[in-house]
């Protein structure tokens, strides 16, 4: 594992008004680990997401992606210099396609920007990548669907697909098994597993058989604050977590 | 959305029949275009006819907006206004000095203007969209509206600018003095418009357009920013604008305040929202529409303006997609084979209609009359009878034609045509 930070949190705080949601946090996730943030609901792991992407702005602290400040800018940018997301309630193009949800993921990656002397459908590097991208989703039978017809596992599918098409170094996916089956949700973390091999993965998840398969490193985040981050062992061994956390959830 | 495009754009080794179906419109498009003024050959059809080229051109312009970026403007009309003085300056500036710019090339000048003036008002009301936008775009109508009367020299105050279109060269050696001769003119400049606002869809911001328009906040995470789409969308848009008013220069010879004004942004809204923004050729169909019944029913009834307005909030209430999105819908079903079975019930329904909106019509004609006649009292034409409106005769007989068409249609027709649908209903 390289020495590497991709993302470095410092004391980040966000209130809604009076209501401190997370408080004080620090995390440091190296480069190419796959980190998993779990914790119960309403812990502010979204909101966590919403801060390092750009979709919210901390009250104080700072965040760094790959050593350079990146609270405050918009999430354009963030997405620019290298990390992409997911949302946890799907959040896609409803009017497009699949096809061309993901094409509009790629238009930017693929350096197209604003232009306006080229149509999308002639671009075969964005095609190339879509079709790609359709096979490993199993959607290529819905590829002319509109996003708003699809099915909510497809839909959940979809949306992962649009935040890795890009290929960004960082990813963040907040809970993308959420809501699937059984089958589905061992095919999204087999994805999960077969594109992260040389990126970065923050991930949120419920599902503990997951977590500890799939994780590099654990954070455990109650009431804003990360109790622990350390490897699966520590955590799993860890008291203060199987007081706050595990030990609830495991029955 | 794209879905059509996308199966018809296989690559560069299309077939013919993909090309074909690529190509049909512009060519029915050319070929209406050529034939028109061999059957309406009065000069004044002619021109009716170039000023649904320049209002096609403007219309289209406002749909890259509305439709494609989801921007209500209330200030379009700045744009093509700008861009048809600044195109008349230069048309006057060749007249003083023999400047040797071809007249071909003088609706450039308005699309330039157009946009010269698209990134400067661009940069500040693109930032939000929404309401924000929509109150911005009205600002700065009225803003420029106002600075017609402040700055008389460039708006020629109240009496506008003249100019003459004979004068200038001709690249192709036309003399362009006969109507007929900017008709064409003005047509090639509309197809030539229309494909380039067609393909501009097509293409990255084309796309990212959409994607704004239906989530910004997906756009920022696929690296978009909505604000520079939104910006570069706009200056493109208020760019074919100013291309539409230099075409004006050259139709009518004389710009007045009026171009910039908010009639002329209400008329480009109508006219878009009428065809329907949900489709690119709804905006051209409304464009015809609308310049004909501002030449043609204004001669009819001095109640054009009433009826225009109607249309307007029928439209917008039982026919958002607009009247292109109606008959392609129709079209569709009837292709599909749903309206065997309900042919009976759809005429029907068209026909009870239709009674209702005779009533309608008699009823806003007579209370027109009634109102604003020095002598009510006077028989007027009325269809084909001749009534007195002072009497409570017509009136009770055009409020039972309209009553009773409005009541059989919803009474009697549409629940027949649902149920002929198989209760579907639409
Ligand atoms: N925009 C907001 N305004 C006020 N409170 C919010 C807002 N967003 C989230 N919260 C609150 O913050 C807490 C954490 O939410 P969230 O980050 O979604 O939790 P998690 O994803 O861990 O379940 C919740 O109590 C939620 O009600
Ligand atoms: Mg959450």
């Amino acid at each position: 594992m390289s020495a590497r930070t991709a993302l470095a949190l410092k004391g980040v705080t966000k209130n809604f008004g009076r209501a401190e949601i997370i408080r004080g946090v620090d995390l440091e996730i190296r480069e190419n680990e796959r980190h998993v943030v779990i914790g119960p609901n309403g812990a502010g792991k979204s909101t966590l997401f919403h801060l390092i992407s750009g979709r919210l702005q901390a009250s104080s602290g700072s965040i760094q992606l790959f050593g350079r400040e990146i609270d405050g800018l918009p999430p354009h940018r963030i997405n620019r210099m290298g990390l992409s997301r997911s949302f946890q309630v799907t959040n896609l193009f409803q009017n497009m396609t699949v096809m061309e949800n993901l094409r509009c993921a790629l238009l930017w990656s693929q350096g197209h920007k604003y232009a306006f002397w080229k149509r999308v459908t002639s671009q075969q590097g964005v095609t190339q990548r879509a079709e790609e991208l359709l096979e490993r989703l199993h959607l290529s039978e819905k590829r002319d669907v509109p996003a708003s017809l699809l099915s909510y596992a497809e839909q959940r599918a979809l949306e992962i697909g649009a935040t890795i098409a890009s290929g960004a170094q960082v990813l963040l996916l907040d809970e993308p098994t959420a809501g699937m089956s059984r089958t589905e949700a061992d095919d999204m973390v087999e994805l999960i597993r077969e594109i992260t091999t040389d990126c970065t993965l923050v991930l949120v998840e419920h599902d503990l058989g997951v977590v500890f398969n799939l994780a590099d490193r654990i954070s455990v985040l109650v009431y804003g604050e990360i109790i622990a981050s350390d490897t699966p062992e520590a955590v799993r061994a860890n008291a203060a977590v199987q007081e706050a956390y595990l030990g609830t959830e495991a029955h | 959305m794209n879905t059509t495009q996308e199966r018809v754009a296989a690559g560069p080794n299309a077939s013919a029949a993909v090309w074909a179906q690529r190509l049909w419109p512009w060519v029915l498009g050319a070929g209406v275009v050529v034939v028109m003024p061999v059957i309406f050959t009065s000069s004044y059809a002619i021109t009716l006819m170039s000023h649904m080229g320049v209002m096609i051109v403007f219309a289209l312009s406002y749909n890259m907006l509305l439709g494609n970026t989801g921007l209500l403007s209330f200030g379009h009309a700045v744009y093509f206004g700008l861009g048809a003085y600044t195109a008349m300056h230069v048309l006057r500036y060749i007249q003083a000095t023999g400047f040797g710019l071809p007249i071909e090339l003088i609706p450039l000048v308005g699309a330039l203007a157009g946009l010269f003036f698209g990134i400067i008002f661009g940069s500040v009301s693109t930032r939000r969209a929404g309401v924000v936008f929509a109150m911005i775009s009205l600002g700065i109508g009225e803003m420029v509206h106002a600075s017609a009367h402040i700055f008389t020299g460039f708006f020629g105050g109240e009496a506008g600018l003249f100019g003459n279109r004979t004068v200038p060269s001709s690249l192709f050696g036309v003399d362009y003095g006969p109507g007929i001769a900017v008709y064409y003119l003005v047509m090639v400049w509309t197809l030539l418009a229309a494909v380039a606002m067609y393909l501009l869809r097509q293409t990255p911001l084309g796309w990212m357009a959409n994607a704004v328009r239906d989530n910004p906040e997906r756009a920022q995470f696929v690296g978009y920013s909505p604000q520079m789409v939104r910006f570069f969308q706009f200056a493109l848009a208020a760019t074919f604008a100013g291309l539409a008013g230099g075409l004006y220069v050259l139709v009518d010879e004389i710009v007045t305040d009026e171009t910039v004004g908010m009639i002329q942004s209400g008329t480009v809204l109508l006219s878009a929202y009428i065809g329907g923004i949900g489709s690119f050729f709804g905006p051209v169909l409304g464009a015809i529409l609308v310049v004909f019944l501002e030449g043609e029913l204004s001669d009819i009834t001095d109640a054009w303006l009433l009826y225009f307005g109607l249309l307007f909030v029928l439209v917008v209430m039982f026919a958002p997609q607009g009247i292109f999105g109606v008959l392609t819908q129709q079209f569709f079903a009837w292709r599909a084979g749903s309206w065997r079975g309900s042919l009976g019930p759809r005429l029907y329904g068209v026909a009870s209609l239709v009674v209702a909106a005779i009533g309608v019509v008699a009823v806003i004609e007579m209370a027109y009359h009634y109102f604003r006649h020095w002598n009510p009292a006077e028989p007027m034409a009325l269809f084909i009878f001749e009534v007195t409106v002072t009497g409570p005769m017509p009136w009770a007989v055009a409020l039972t034609v309209a009553v009773a068409g409005l009541a059989a249609y919803v009474g009697h027709a549409r629940p027949m045509l649902r149920r002929a649908m198989g209760g579907g209903g639409r």
